[in-house]
């Protein structure tokens, strides 16, 4: 593909994708007009994403908040069916990713492993949907006369910044248990993985969430994070990667409002993890007096 | 037209046909004054001390009026920097409530009356809802036009309405809400402007706020045009109102911004500019913190009401 729009095959024009990313339920460049060179993996250039500006991400918050209540209100078996239809959509898309993910530099074998592992891990949190409250909630004994009891209720908003290693994998794996567990989520990509986050932002725009309960930003992480970490209508922080120096200003942020912050390494260990899910949940405690 | 022409004979009104087109344009190129920092705060505070808080359900208790007096005292806690907002506006049945509350204070109690929101009853029903709210001690009134009349071409009973309920309001101020979203058409705004302001309004208002759309910028700016040309030709300075979907702080600066075109720095004071508003203080105030911190705010940390 060259820069000037022609491939030469055929003597057709390429019709060549505007990568966008996914804020409140439509497909936005970023505010600010400005995009980032993607470098292809041999050198040379593979395309355009956009760099989201700190306004894109406080655009997204605002979305992500209005989405929140509803989507955590929503019923435990349709966020397991919606969940459930984003990995119905992705395997349908499954031989376009696997281009997509060889485009940007991943062995043809390493590519179709990982659209086969991010559909199975919707699918495996699909599953959890309506399980992960009995196991995370509980009726406990109390030596009054009162019924107490323990349940899970969503953070609200929570921002996810996804590592580099696995383009989709990475992303998959922050998103699923932070919106399974009733939460909206603001996810920033960077780099090559951008590529394919804004494709699935095409696969989660058609599996029935909300608008604004997922949102795709892209850009750098350096100008996004900052900002991520000292927004007081976030209520979690989650990210892959970083270096100690961004971890501690984001722990320091994090503290000043009280936001969770969970650093995660990258890679692929407790992808399938019921836990991850408890991360961005709050445990409520209810005494309800016996007979009253 | 017989009826325009008899109410001009008595209220000298011109027939003023409004430029849709020019009113657009205009509305987007104020929109893009940039307003930043120190200006921004000061605006803001500006714009807060013109609200009007507003609790109009049918839901409305003592308990919940008193609530949002108190807000309309004491904007956000830690802050002794801000301005209290102009007024508390409620239904003629709390306004007794409302100015026990805010005794002590100099914010006005307004109440809606003449058969808010719709204005469909009798105009001795209408005088007396006017009477009994004045007489419960409301600062200020505010009236809805009968739109029906209006529309059907009745202006001479529209003026003659507002009149009167101009005299029943005695030391009262009248705002007149023209209900510009069941208008139609700007024209129609700015006769309906004209026709309330020589029948004796102190103030025009947009909207009840039961009805979409409601003080859109265009409206505001045919109205605020009005205005100025009444003034120019009396002498008198008319407030302006406009109520109803203003939630957030840019929209607020915005408005700011059409007064000191077209009407000049005169109108920046709440005895002439108002808006009617709910939510619109709180979202004022998080932008107001976060010149302050310098970080965003989110809604958690501000009281509802």
């Amino acid at each position: 593909m060259s820069r000037n729009g022609t491939s030469g095959k055929n003597g057709r024009l390429d019709v060549r994708k505007t990568y966008k990313m996914l804020v409140g339920g439509a497909f936005v460049r970023s505010e600010s007009g400005r995009a980032l060179d993607v470098e292809a993996p041999g050198g040379g250039w593979l395309g355009h994403v956009c760099r989201a500006s700190r306004k894109d991400f406080r655009n997204a918050v605002v979305a992500a908040r209005k989405a929140a209540s509803g989507w955590a209100t929503a019923t435990s078996y349709l966020k397991g069916q919606i969940l459930y239809r984003a990995a119905e959509m992705l395997e349908g898309r499954a031989s376009g990713f696997r281009e997509v993910l060889q485009s940007i530099g991943l062995s043809p074998v390493a590519a179709k492993t990982e659209v086969s592992q991010a559909i199975d891990l919707l699918v495996y949190y699909a599953g959890w949907a309506d399980k992960y409250l009995q196991v995370f909630g509980a009726v406990n004994p109390v030596a009054t006369p009162h019924f107490n009891f323990s349940v899970t209720e969503p953070m609200g908003v929570v921002a996810y910044v996804a590592g580099e290693k696995r383009p989709l994998l990475d992303l998959v794996s922050g998103i699923a248990p932070i919106v399974v567990g009733g939460n909206t989520v603001i996810t920033l990509s960077t780099g090559r993985a951008a590529v394919a986050a804004m494709e699935l932002g095409e696969v989660l725009e058609t599996s029935d969430f909300p608008p604004g309960v997922i949102n795709l930003l892209c850009g750098l992480r350096e100008e996004l994070v900052g900002q991520m970490s000292s927004h007081m209508d976030v209520n979690a922080l989650v990210v892959q990667g970083g270096d100690e120096k961004e971890h501690t200003a984001s722990r320091e942020a994090c503290a000043l409002n009280l936001k969770r912050y969970f650093p995660r390494d990258p890679g692929g260990k407790g992808d399938e993890d019921p836990y991850r899910i408890l991360d961005t949940v709050e445990i409520k405690t209810t005494w309800h007096p016996v007979g009253g | 037209m017989s009826t325009i022409s008899t109410l001009s004979s008595r209220f000298n009104i011109p027939s003023h046909p409004v430029d849709e087109v020019g009113i657009k344009e205009r509305v987007a190129r104020l929109a893009t004054r940039s307003i930043k920092k120190f200006s921004k705060v000061e605006g803001l505070k500006l714009a807060l001390s013109m609200v009007d808080l507003t609790t109009l359900e049918g839901a409305d208790t003592p308990g919940r009026v008193r609530q949002l007096c108190t807000k309309a005292i004491h904007l956000h806690s830690g802050r002794s920097d801000l301005p209290m907002v102009a007024a508390v506006c409620v239904y003629p049945t709390m306004v007794r409530v409302a100015r026990e509350a805010l005794k002590g204070t100099p914010i006005k109690v307004a109440a809606v009356a003449t058969a808010f929101p719709s204005g469909m009853n009798p105009l001795a029903v209408k005088l007396e809802d006017t009477r009994y709210a004045v007489g419960e001690g409301a600062h200020e009134i505010d009236m809805v036009i009968s739109r029906g009349d209006f529309l059907r071409g009745d202006y001479a009973r529209v003026a003659d309405e507002i009149a009167e309920v101009k005299k029943a309001c005695g030391k009262a101020h009248l705002k007149v809400i023209l209900e510009t979203g069941e208008l139609g058409t700007l024209d129609r705004v700015r006769l309906a402007s004209d026709i309330a302001m020589e029948a004796g309004a102190d103030f025009i208002k947009t909207s009840t706020g039961k009805i979409q759309p409601a003080a859109t910028p265009e409206v505001v700016l045919v109205m605020l045009q009005a205005i100025s040309d009444f003034f120019r030709k009396t002498g008198k300075k008319i407030g302006m109102k406009p109520a109803g979907g203003i939630a957030n702080a840019k929209a607020a600066l915005n408005l700011l911004v059409m007064v000191r075109e077209v009407l000049g720095p005169a109108w920046l004071n709440p005895d002439l500019f108002r808006i009617g508003a709910s939510k619109l203080p709180n979202d004022i105030l998080m932008q107001l913190e976060k010149e302050r911190t310098g970080v965003y705010q989110g809604g958690d940390y501000f009281s509802n009401d």
